[in-house]
């Protein structure tokens, strides 16, 4: 299985590339020491929104299905989360089920949904506007929902102000107290997550399974010429991948201990595609590492204005499309190659060139 | 001897149009099957009609005793169809090897898959290319690698759209001369083809359409020696 975490799939296979991933890793344990509170848990939130975007990248980069429904699951997964845990009491570690059972939640409801795109031949750009659809489908629902007949149990939804005050995830701990993931155990959880999540999407794209879902997206007809039933495999990796949404969506509800319908509305919706098309869609290290670094220049940004940031997202996008459609991180990590591979050929000199060809 | 493929009364309209018409085929098991027709004669049609790609109108597709006629094409490989289409349906942005690769992973163990992906490259004459993407190849070696892909299925059945379509007449040959080989060691294969040069080097047996309907067939011998087939392909000889 380890071999898996190499292959045609993803970027980065030399030892250089796990030592420095060793060596984040390592930096990323020890943050917590030297920086205050605030930072840890402010990287925290940025590190919670990159499963939404790995989820994306999986979903758009290698199946080839242009999703705007990230938002729509973290939404259904972040609700839900706030309406079970809100229920269940949320002590004694039933917060982690009210997780589990809302991540189910946004895989039944990607199920569901994807099934009738998939099998209803849904494809290209009608992929994205069906699924833009279902997304502010439920971000108009829910607006509207402000009245106290919409209570699910003792948990109300509140309508455009949202949800708030559900118990935060948290576990039983010793002398009978609980430890609540916020501040520096969130930050753990949420960075343990991340590897786990980032090393098996790695294996499970360099499987047998990446191999079909980048076949699909080059071609699916001729994948299923060779015997995939190519259905079968894209509603799996829009689960998958909507499913990494809905993860982003318990814990961004669980950090902030409130969730609202403008997390899912257009605004929202459009963030991911941003974020994995600047990165690359075409590589999940890219997507992973470009997806926080512009999610934490927006953060910076914001702090000063609000429009400015979100006019950024817009010229990011832009520029994007026009100059390194492949996205920034791969267009950066490729122009690097091609500088290395130039000097190379300029040291060896031409007749070595033309022996190599 | 075992029928491995039939397809009765089997018929295709698109609105008003009938492009395979009532076709009554017979493909045997071990022999190379040749399909011919003038351009419009419904032979693609047809080969879609029997891979799944089309919905039939009319009819039924047997393969190995099994009625395949709803059947997709994927259910249709399972059972051990393999294809090749007119245009080179390679995986464009991927790599040669991993092309094969996803052809071979069906049913070669995950260690001997290089194995088994260096020995279709050595037959291919790609063990060079192994690493480039597949888009960047030469036609020819598209239309090689994409045979290449169904071999790699292991099938009982190969079909084959035009598969020397933009072949050289040199690469035309040894593509020939590969059906003869696969033909040999027990594969049987159809081939829908108008390279007559390539269908005499290779058919034992030819089917020819026109309109949409079975028009002749036989032996090549048989087919040649028709003047009627002639007569389609060259238009009727007249006398100033």
């Amino acid at each position: 299985m380890f071999k898996l975490l190499n292959g045609p799939q993803t970027l980065g296979a030399t030892r250089v590339f796990w030592i420095s991933f060793l060596f984040v890793v390592l930096v990323a344990l020890v943050y917590p020491a030297a920086a205050d509170a605030y930072d840890v848990g402010n990287v925290a939130y940025l590190l919670i929104w990159t499963f939404m975007a790995m989820g994306l990248c999986l979903v758009w980069g290698y199946g080839g299905m242009l999703s705007f429904g990230q938002t729509l699951f973290f939404g259904v997964a972040g609700y839900g989360y706030a309406v079970l845990a809100t229920n269940l009491g949320g002590d004694a570690g039933t917060t982690f089920l009210a997780l589990i059972l809302a991540l189910t939640l946004a895989c039944m409801a990607a199920a569901v949904l994807g099934y009738f795109m998939i099998w209803g031949r849904v494809n290209g750009v009608f992929f994205g506007i069906v699924t833009l659809s279902a997304t502010l489908v439920l971000s108009f629902f829910l607006g509207q929902t402000a009245g106290p007949e919409w209570r699910i149990g003792t948990a109300r939804l509140n309508g455009f102000n949202g949800m708030k005050d559900m118990p935060a995830l948290n576990v039983p701990w010793r002398g009978g107290e609980s430890l609540t993931f916020d501040g520096v155990p969130l930050y753990y959880l949420v960075m343990a997550l991340v590897v786990v999540v980032y090393l098996g999407l790695r294996v499970l794209l360099n499987s047998r399974f990446g191999n079909i879902i980048v076949a699909m997206r080059e071609d699916p007809q001729r994948a299923e010429l060779l015997g995939y039933d190519v259905r079968k495999f894209q509603l799996a990796t829009f689960v998958i991948g909507s499913g990494l949404a809905g993860l982003s969506g318990v814990l961004y509800t669980s950090w902030g201990q409130f969730i609202t319908p403008a997390s899912i509305g257009l605004p929202a919706a459009a963030m991911p595609i941003i974020w994995v098309a600047f990165s690359g869609r075409g590589d999940i290290t890219a997507t992973l590492v470009g997806s926080f670094l512009v999610l934490w220049a927006f953060q910076v940004l914001t702090v000063y204005s609000q429009q400015a940031a979100l006019l950024l997202m817009g010229v990011m996008l832009l520029c994007t499309v026009v100059v390194a459609p492949q996205g920034f991180a791969i267009g950066i990590v490729q122009g690097m190659r091609r500088l290395i591979r130039g000097r190379a050929v300029h040291r060896s000199g031409p007749g070595e060139r033309e022996i190599k060809a | 001897m075992t029928v491995l493929l039939e397809t009765r009364r089997l018929s295709k309209r698109f609105g008003g149009h009938a492009a395979v018409s009532n076709v009554d085929l017979t493909v045997n098991a071990g022999e190379i099957h040749c399909l011919i027709g003038p351009n419009g004669a419904g032979k693609s049609t047809l080969f879609k009609l029997i891979v799944g790609l089309h919905g039939v109108t009319a009819g039924q597709v047997t393969f190995q005793g099994v009625d395949v006629t709803r059947h997709r094409p994927f259910e249709r490989v399972k059972l051990g169809m393999s294809i090749k289409m007119q245009a080179p349906g390679v995986f464009k942005e991927l790599p040669v090897r991993q092309n094969l690769r996803i052809a071979l992973q069906h049913h070669v163990q995950p260690s001997q898959l290089t194995a088994e992906e260096d020995r279709l490259l050595e037959l291919l004459g790609l063990t060079t290319d192994a690493g480039r993407p597949a888009g960047v190849l030469a036609h020819g070696q598209q239309q090689w690698l994409e045979i290449g892909m169904a071999l790699a299925l292991k099938p009982t059945l190969l079909l084959m759209d035009e598969p020397t379509a933009g072949l050289s007449p040199e690469e035309t040959y040894i593509t020939g001369e590969l059906m003869k080989k696969l033909n040999s060691e027990g594969m049987t294969v159809l081939v829908v083809e108008h390279d007559m040069a390539f269908i005499r080097q290779i058919a034992q047996r030819v089917t020819v359409l026109h309109f949409g309907e079975v028009f002749a067939g036989g032996t090549i011998g048989d087919v040649i020696a028709d003047p009627r087939v002639a007569e389609i392909y060259l238009g009727k000889t007249r006398d100033y």
